[in-house]
């Protein structure tokens, strides 16, 4: 303004010395300012990519399993020896599967039955979990025993790690835990094409074991689905109720405040004191029962609760004004105002609060601790009130084992862990465009 | 304060009475907010079947005063509202007044056009639907049909009702806002500066609109323009600090203000 006030005549009889803005310096700050921003993202980005690489690295083994395809005979001998399993089918329940299973591989291998220390390493080449699979052949139907049929028997853990390379043939052979005997074995089954590696189902749906070939996610993955919708189910229509009524109807006083307040400090409560909190009330007081995701679930929905609260009053402060006084204007009630207008606005901010709420709670490990889902389960949980544990409750446990099979079981199950997080964050991503593109 | 003894003395009705009664009145209306005295004893008669228009300097409590006339202020934290209000010889502060049936009865056009984030349709549908006036689809049909084209809007808007209503230009958002307020059929239309946000053409309408629709309602309209009150209006009130200052026929008070105040602001001095 004061450049309009400058004597015309003195521009026009020599031109000025130009002023001084800086503007050197300014822009040199603004460089550096964006300088520093970009490495700030390389360095963040740098840091995620060597995360993902090592746990991928270490984890994508898991995803498949090593597998012998042989002729088992199922001979009546072992299976039932006194022919008695027409009047007592509990004989089929608890025959000698592993022997059946030993023999078959031992005679793909063409290794002599009377060679004890032979038969003792053949032994420890399969799995003994094939007993579950073999008894069910049985089961199903018992008129194969006596015959001869190809059956895709598990490796033992460590023969699949050996398959995959994870086992250091450089160290004496007393020193690791398989023989050159059985590397041997394992590379004449593999010319002759009985060794496959099928993708691991098992790692999604077998219970806990203290085989690593034969233990899997499924309790944790059904536990952490439990506990979601009854986080769900929970949190986001007590978040919603109570941050509306916060937003639209109380009156702004001293006790809402207090309340905001409070509600502020239990988002920044550690978790673990919501576990200690849930050990007191839903089990000691309640009596509900320990490891139950109907426990875990309620814990994680207090904890997810002010999250989605802030979330929601943030939602529905973001709703201009102008809609609000619209709808009173045309002589709406108060509750028509919040759920004709309000609400439908808010919703994509709602749901992102509260989908991010749910990731946090799916990743939550310290409450559960307390609450006993830290347990060996190996059923799947037939409802909320049955054992179960958790997904990351479950990495914490592997990786306290010192397999190496379980080593890349740990990797593996925190790729599914992420997957679901991602899918997680990806819903709230495509959830939010779906209700903001309507207008 | 001078100027409080000034008020006093010259708030005195200066139209000639009318046989018939008042729509709305005012009586020793105060507005508070907080401790924060915001009107000062005003008393307004609106008559039926014509334009008030409100007029002065900004900060003079004339939004105020229309809002009080269909409990908006209520939607202020730390509003009070003193003195009475009545709407066809009912107290609208009276507790036995429900406020919802008070606005439908009462409508209001806001000074920034804001349609909700739906269809043209569903904008004007949507008082009549909370309110139960339309029996059925046709019903509601011919409500939406009759109410844009008595907001001057039909033909503008007849073969998208589907689209947003705030894909619209400001001056058709603002009809729609009309149409919307008056498809609830209310007696009174409040207006709070409508065209403030529009351009001279849009504007133009408006002001046509208005006076097209004092035939069926009793229409109170705050301006800041005084070309605005003079081209509508019937009736001007004219507020400073809080108080109405003078009140009277609009040709009147633009040609023969009795108040010096009314002069000063009327010829540009103040405000």
């Amino acid at each position: 303004m004061t450049d309009a006030a400058l004597p015309h005549s003195a521009v026009e009889a020599d031109a000025p010395a130009r002023r001084d803005f800086g503007l050197k310096r300014r822009h040199a700050a603004e460089r550096r300012f964006r300088l520093y921003g970009i490495v700030a993202i390389f360095i963040g980005l740098g840091f995620l990519a060597i995360l993902l690489v090592s746990i991928v690295s270490k984890g994508y083994t898991a995803f498949v399993q090593t597998a012998i395809t042989v002729p088992v005979e199922f001979s009546a001998d072992i299976i039932d020896k006194d022919n008695e399993r027409a009047t007592n089918p509990r004989v089929l329940v608890s025959a000698n599967y592993p022997v059946v299973a030993r023999n078959a591989v031992a005679k793909a291998l063409g290794v002599s039955p009377d060679d004890k220390a032979a038969m003792r390493e053949v032994a420890k080449f399969v799995s003994d979990g094939n007993r579950a699979t073999l008894r069910q052949i049985v089961m199903e139907d018992p008129s194969v025993i006596g015959t001869t049929r190809d059956v895709t028997l598990l490796a033992a853990a460590d023969i699949d790690s050996a398959n995959k390379g994870q086992i250091d043939l450089a160290v004496p052979q007393d020193k690791r835990k398989v023989s050159d005997r059985q590397i041997a074995w394992l590379d004449q089954l593999k010319a002759e094409g009985a060794i496959s590696t099928p993708f691991n189902w098992g790692l999604l749906t077998f219970g806990a074991s203290s085989r690593p070939e034969t233990s899997g996610l499924g309790v944790a993955l059904a536990g952490s689905l439990y506990m979601m919708a009854i986080v769900l189910l929970c949190a986001l229509p007590i978040g919603v109720a109570a941050s509306i009524y916060l937003e639209e109807f109380a009156k702004k006083d001293r006790f809402t405040d207090f309340i905001e307040v409070n509600i502020n400090n239990l988002a920044a409560v550690p978790s673990i004191v919501f576990g200690l909190l849930g050990l007191a009330v839903f089990i000691n007081f309640f009596g509900l029962p320990r490891s139950a995701p109907i426990v875990g679930g309620l814990v994680l929905t207090l904890m997810t609760l002010p999250t989605i609260i802030i979330a929601t009053r943030a939602a529905l402060r973001s709703v201009p004004p102008s809609i609000r006084t619209a709808a009173l204007g045309v002589g709406a009630s108060k509750m028509q105002m919040v759920f004709d207008h309000v609400l439908p606005l808010a919703t994509p901010g709602i749901l992102t609060g509260t989908i991010i709420g749910l990731a946090r709670a799916l990743g939550e490990t310290a409450p559960l601790l307390l609450i006993g889902m830290v347990a060996f389960v190996a059923d799947a949980p037939t409802s909320p009130l049955s054992p179960a544990t958790a997904l990351p409750v479950q990495i914490y446990m592997w990786s306290n084992e010192a397999e190496r099979a379980f080593v890349e079981r740990t990797s593996g199950a925190i790729i599914v862990l992420l997957a679901f997080l991602a899918i997680m964050n990806i819903a709230a991503i495509l959830l939010r465009r779906h209700f903001e593109r309507r207008w | 304060m001078s100027l409080e003894t000034v008020a006093t003395t010259s708030a005195a009705p200066v139209t000639a009475p009318r046989n018939a009664p008042p729509k709305m009145q005012g009586e020793k209306v105060c507005v508070f907010y907080g401790a924060k005295q915001a009107l000062f004893d005003v008393d307004l008669k609106i008559e039926q079947f014509s334009v008030t228009s409100l007029i002065g300097p900004s900060g003079c409590g004339k939004s105020t005063f229309l809002r009080s006339l269909n409990r908006m202020n209520d939607t202020i934290d730390g509003c009070r509202v003193s003195g009475k209000i009545t709407l066809d010889k009912d107290d609208i502060y009276d507790p036995s007044i429900d406020v919802v049936e008070l606005r439908a009865r009462v409508g209001m056009v806001f000074q920034k056009p804001n349609p909700f984030p739906k269809s043209i349709y569903e904008n004007v549908a949507y008082g009549p639907r909370i309110h139960g006036i339309a029996r059925n689809k046709t019903d509601m049909d011919e409500i939406v049909h009759s109410s844009l084209r008595r907001a001057g809007l039909w033909n503008e808007v007849k073969d998208r009702l589907n689209e947003p209503g705030t894909g619209l230009s400001g001056g058709q958002q603002q009809r729609l806002c009309i149409a919307r307020a008056i498809a609830t059929r209310p007696e009174v239309l409040l207006m709070d500066e409508p065209c403030s946000a529009l351009d001279p053409i849009a504007t133009a309408v408006i002001e046509e609109l208005i006076d097209e629709l004092r035939e069926n309602f009793t229409i109170v309209i705050v301006t800041h323009s005084m070309q605005q009150a003079a081209r509508v209006s019937q009736k001007t009130a004219f507020f400073h600090l809080g108080k109405l200052i003078e009140e009277g026929k609009t040709e009147d008070i633009f040609t023969n203000p009795r108040n010096k105040q009314t002069q000063d602001y009327i010829t540009g001095r103040i405000g």
